[in-house]
């Protein structure tokens, strides 16, 4: 096995799909409106419990994306809440037309839960790896796109969205995460929209999400133990619309920017983060870390992470690299 | 309404088609001349949906998945008063919000369409939240014969016949052309009644041209108790302006002003 990211310090959370079942159920329990809506997918998606305690509101379509999602912009257009709950991989390429055209051009209220994204499948290969998730939905107008990088972020992220009266699109993946991803000294909310510093430093910053944020916490204590290095760590959970305003605030200490995503190196975070950089006059030094445009190395999530320096040891590599 | 009220009905309709598209220079003319009977019963004599109680939970619901024939659509829902028909004149230009599909901008209409292979689908969901409601509210919706072959539409026949939805009515607008060519060339979907029949739905078959067949068959709704109901409407692609009538180029062709009064003199005729 390669390195792992687990090893957490604070103990070991829970994974953000499980977070993400726990707080839907809670949520629909408390409200008739909300329902979830799976592809044969409510035992990855953690909601047996959900299926038991709550049969009526929730809607199994069989292995059938497309009508996933043609039946949840129905039930969210008779005022539902709908939660169309499917791994990222078939939601966002098999019906990426009806997210294009039922919830996205229609402005239907759907929340779309792209569940064990990335490469979290590990080993079952490409078919069912999702990183082109974020490039095909940010170039979609009416839509949020959100990828959690803790169970705190994930628990927030679901409530808040739920309360949003537009398309909302929320990836993330089954490993264990910590609770709270945070070493500042006040305490870090969560607001769709906004990045959140996680970690502040003078040397150079990290703008992450998802799952790429805690390894790059990992690099960032690594380096300033051994190697004095002093990093600030963001986790970018929102992705569309991207908080431009922190990114300038963070690239105006002149200081290099590394981006990292559990994503192809086009079209996702690191692009989007380049394109703000650039359109302002920005000339911070700057590296997109994500998955390259190949096929994807075989192996655990863990493994593939490590093969492509979304890892501790890549990660701090990169900083010295850049930092020259 | 009497069915000859609505037989007058479907021929002003027709010229009204004719007349924005002439005037657009774009526009459906075959599709939009064969699905307008199935448009006019449904809006004149089916339909509980009005300007008035558009955003009632309690009304119809309608959605065109055959997208491409906005025409006859914007046609009906001109008459209907939900806008001044006047703004057809903006059909298809420079930001008019009346363009060549289904759109949300225009009061009346339920769901972006155009796409094919989308309507049923977002119906199930509809018709699901309705059952769910113990509301009564029923729902519509019109496919095109070349939008069978679309696979989310087996999709969403599977699952209607598994959640039982006799609150859902799909109409095949069955012209039995697509732009290429007939369908029996291009993807057959014979024996379709079978077929749906096997997929749990209830099938019948109706003139879609008849406004009176039309009519009864709506009466009969659903036709059977915890089905989909099926209306093969069999019609005809350009109806009504005898030389477009199965002619493929009329799916999308706009007349010249020699051929526009010669199909009005048609209609009337």
């Amino acid at each position: 096995m390669g390195q792992e990211i687990t090893n957490i310090p604070k103990g070991v959370g829970l994974a953000n799909l499980e977070v993400f079942a726990s707080t839907l159920e809670s949520l629909a329990q408390a409200d008739k409106t909300v329902f979830a809506v799976t592809s044969d997918s409510r035992g990855s998606g953690k909601l047996v419990a959900f299926g038991q305690k709550l049969p009526e509101q929730i809607v199994e379509v069989g292995i059938a994306e497309q009508n996933l999602v043609g039946v949840a912009t129905g039930l969210a257009s008779m005022r539902k809440k709908v939660f169309a709950v499917s791994p990222a991989c078939f939601l966002t390429a098999r019906a990426l037309e009806q997210i294009k055209n039922d919830v996205c051009y229609s402005d239907n209220p759907v929340k779309l839960i792209g569940i064990s994204a990335g490469v979290s499948y590990g080993a079952l290969g490409s078919t069912h790896h999702s990183l082109h998730d974020y490039a095909v939905l940010r170039a979609i107008n009416n839509i949020t796109i959100i990828a959690p990088a803790d169970n705190f972020e994930t628990a927030e992220a679901i409530r808040q969205a739920a309360a949003m009266d537009s398309p909302v699109y929320l990836r993330f993946g089954k490993k264990n995460m910590p609770e709270k991803i945070e070493e500042v000294e006040h305490a870090t909310s969560f607001e769709v929209g906004k990045g959140r510093v996680v970690k502040e430093g003078s040397d150079l910053t990290f703008i992450a999400t998802g799952e790429a944020v805690w390894p790059c916490l990992k690099a960032a204590q690594k380096l300033a133990e051994e190697h004095q290095i002093s990093a600030t760590v963001v986790s970018m959970h929102t992705i569309k619309p991207l908080d431009q305003r922190l990114i300038l605030q963070l690239a105006s200490q002149n200081t290099p920017i590394i981006t990292v995503e559990e994503h192809s190196v086009y079209g996702g975070l690191g692009e989007a983060v380049g394109s703000v950089l650039l359109q302002n006059g920005c000339h911070n030094k700057f590296k997109i870390v994500g998955l390259p445009d190949e096929h994807t190395v075989s192996g655990s999530q863990g493994e593939i992470f490590e093969h492509y320096g979304i890892s501790e040891k890549g990660l701090t590599q990169s900083a010295l690299n850049i930092l020259g | 309404m009497n069915i000859k009220e609505l037989e007058e009905k479907s021929k002003a309709y027709r010229k009204k088609i004719l007349k924005y598209i002439y005037n657009a220079k774009a526009g459906h003319t075959g599709g939009s001349l064969s699905i307008i009977d199935i448009l006019n019963v449904l809006y004149n004599k089916v339909l509980n949906v009005s300007p008035e109680n558009f955003n009632s939970p309690e009304k119809d619901i309608y959605i065109q998945s055959k997208g491409h024939c906005v025409e006859a659509l914007y046609v009906v829902l001109a008459d209907k008063g939900f806008f001044p028909e006047d703004d057809l004149l903006t059909l298809c230009q420079y930001q008019s919000p009346y363009i060549g599909h289904p759109t949300k901008k225009i009061k009346g209409m339920e769901q972006n369409t155009g796409g094919l292979g989308h309507g049923l689908s977002i119906c199930c969901g509809s018709a699901l939240a309705a059952k769910k409601d113990q509301s009564d509210v029923k729902v519509y919706t019109v496919l095109g014969d070349g939008e069978m072959a679309e696979g989310s539409n087996w999709e969403a026949f599977m699952f209607a016949a598994h959640y039982k939805l006799d609150n859902l009515c799909a109409i095949l607008d069955y012209n039995k052309l697509q732009i290429t060519a007939p369908n029996a060339d291009v993807m057959g979907l014979e024996p379709l009644d079978k077929k749906l029949e096997a997929f749990g739905w209830a099938v019948r078959h109706v003139d879609g041209n008849d406004v009176e067949s039309l009519v009864n068959t709506f009466d009969a709704l659903p036709f059977e108790a915890g089905k989909p109901s099926f209306i093969i409407a069999h019609t005809t692609k350009g109806k009504g302006v005898s030389y477009m009538e199965n002619v493929l180029k009329w799916h999308h062709g706009v007349p010249t002003a020699e051929q526009y009064e010669l199909a009005l003199a048609d209609i009337d005729g």
